[in-house]
């Protein structure tokens, strides 16, 4: 465990960036995520159809591909991240929010939003009909019905799926490490490259605290759905 | 415009997904290297108990290499063994157990990645790596390395149109290196900040759309990825660091380190090494560095 000690700023760094990744790709999500749910349900056609096209072209596409997509692809036809350039630095190390690493949220929020539709869909079908008809018999326009009635109901029939999309997304960050961000993963494999003696100490160390970051999630989600169960 | 744009995102997205898993032809030499055969005699050549003499007596041997890397290990889909100068060192070491290094039964040219070289010598899974091994003390702790055979630096590949001439004008900026690699810890040691990737390719790809502004590892393989490019690339600056390229061995078998010490020391004077060199690296204006001195083998 030696090697890990040693190493701990550069895993804290790994680390932080790991949950900036996760945190900023959440929010996004779940922002772009309540949107397309919203169209899906809603009465414009076009937008139905469009939410339709989105979640099966982006719940069907491997993450590996769209984050490829929004590093490699994008550049190519001149659409680039470079206007983000942001260095914290912290006595462990700088914490860079660069094009790599906004190109890496931005890819998780595409991806992660498609899941997070869904979910918030099954929890909007589990409001009874009867509400959405009783909110437009008193005259409330479809945005009013869906911000007074359907989704404060929906959003605590969701949060156990949701819960599940974004632990999801706390391990797909794993995924950004492959193209380029110095996140969890990545660290993890510049030190099993470099001590390649201590290979199952470090496992195990990197295991362990993800397991930890999961588990301060899960209990969080656990508290506010019971904070939010229907009296 | 629009759809018109994705598309070609989605073309672009196919080519960079294709390099990464090419990772391109560049340096690829016609006709595969040198001619090596193997020698006749081994009865009595090494040692009984040995390992050397185990490995000629069955006949078989398994070399770990890369099949990525243009120029030192590499291997296309077409062909069965793999080219380079890992390659042709490996298979002057394998000619001198008297097994004929062209013969895909006897010589089984495993992959090697970065991450499992040592995992794979310790099982026994391989029985010397050639698989642009730098040697360095930690590795030393847990397997056998001796060489080295090649002694590179590592220098910066920019896009044509930089005024980067160093790393040294690379300081505080952002430059690619594969995952896990000496050359990317280098990069940091040198005040840069190291953006790593999986591969070779990806890196370049990044240094030509701009996303980093330069990318840096060992010469030869920086030449191999600026001629893949044609033109848009260029190497700058002098060597910054010393790699030295060995081979690895089991660390049970201390003895096989006199055996390769002796083949590479052979190779050096009688000009195998040399001839592999210019299958390989070599080119029309790539002067052949002298061969490099040899590590002592600890007893």
């Amino acid at each position: 465990m030696d090697v890990v000690w040693e190493n701990r700023e550069a895993i804290l760094i790994g680390f932080t960036h790991t949950i900036l990744l996760f945190v900023i790709a959440g929010i996004g999500s779940l922002l772009l995520g309540t949107l397309l749910a919203a169209m899906r349900v809603g009465p414009i056609g076009v937008l139905r159809v469009a939410a339709v096209i989105y979640v099966s072209l982006v719940r069907n596409t491997p993450l590996l591909m769209i984050l490829l997509l929004f590093r490699f692809g994008l550049p190519k036809v001149d659409i680039k991240f470079s206007f983000v350039d942001v260095v914290i630095p912290t006595t462990a190390g700088d914490i860079r929010l660069n094009n790599i690493f906004t190109a890496c949220v931005l890819g998780l929020t595409v991806y992660t939003a498609a899941f997070v539709a869904e979910a918030i869909r099954s929890g909007i079908n589990a409001v009874p009909l009867g509400q959405a008809e009783a909110a437009r018999a008193i005259g409330l326009p479809f945005g009013g019905v869906m911000r007074e009635v359907i989704l404060p109901q929906a959003f605590r029939a969701t949060v156990p799926p949701l819960a599940s999309v974004q632990i999801a997304l706390i391990k797909n960050t794993t995924v950004a490490g492959a193209v380029g961000v110095v996140e969890a993963f990545n660290v993890m494999r510049s030190m099993t490259n470099n001590y390649a003696g201590s290979r199952i100490e470090i496992f195990i160390a990197f295991a362990i605290i993800f397991v930890f970051l999961v588990e301060i999630y899960s209990f969080a989600a656990h508290r506010l759905e019971r904070r939010w169960r229907i009296a | 415009m629009r759809r018109l744009k994705f598309g070609m995102a989605a073309a672009a997205l196919l080519v960079a997904g294709s390099t990464l898993a090419a990772c391109g032809d560049a340096g690829e030499e016609d006709g595969g290297g040198v001619d090596v055969s193997a020698e006749d005699d081994c009865d009595g050549k090494f040692d009984d108990g040995t390992r050397m003499a185990e490995l000629a007596e069955d006949g078989s041997i398994n070399v770990g290499v890369k099949y990525d890397q243009p120029g030192l290990g590499f291997k296309d889909a077409g062909s069965d063994i793999p080219t380079g100068f890992d390659v042709e060192i490996a298979k002057l070491l394998v000619a001198d157990l008297c097994i004929d290094p062209e013969d895909t039964d006897a010589v089984n040219y495993e992959e090697t990645i970065s991450d499992n070289r040592e995992p794979y010598l310790e099982s026994g899974r391989v029985d010397i790596v050639l698989a642009s091994y730098s040697i360095t003390d930690e590795r030393r702790q847990i397997v056998g390395q001796t060489g080295p055979y090649m002694v590179t630096g590592q220098q910066v590949l920019v896009p044509a149109d930089s005024d980067v001439e160093s790393i040294a004008d690379l300081k505080g900026e952002e430059v690619c290196s594969a995952a896990g690699s000496t050359s990317l810890e280098n990069v940091n040691k040198e005040g840069a900040v190291g953006v790593p990737a999986e591969t070779y390719g990806q890196c370049a790809e990044d240094v030509v759309n701009g996303t980093v502004p330069a990318m840096s590892t060992d010469g030869s393989i920086l030449l191999g990825l600026a001629a893949q490019y044609d033109g848009e690339l260029k190497v700058v600056g002098e060597e910054f660091s010393e790699e030295r390229i060995g081979v690895g061995y089991s660390k049970d078998l201390p003895e096989m380190c006199e055996w390769i010490n002796g083949v590479l020391e052979e190779s050096f004077e009688n000009g195998d090494w040399e001839d592999a060199f210019n299958a390989t690296l070599g080119g029309d204006d790539v002067e052949v560095p002298e061969p490099p001195t040899l590590d002592e083998c600890q007893a």
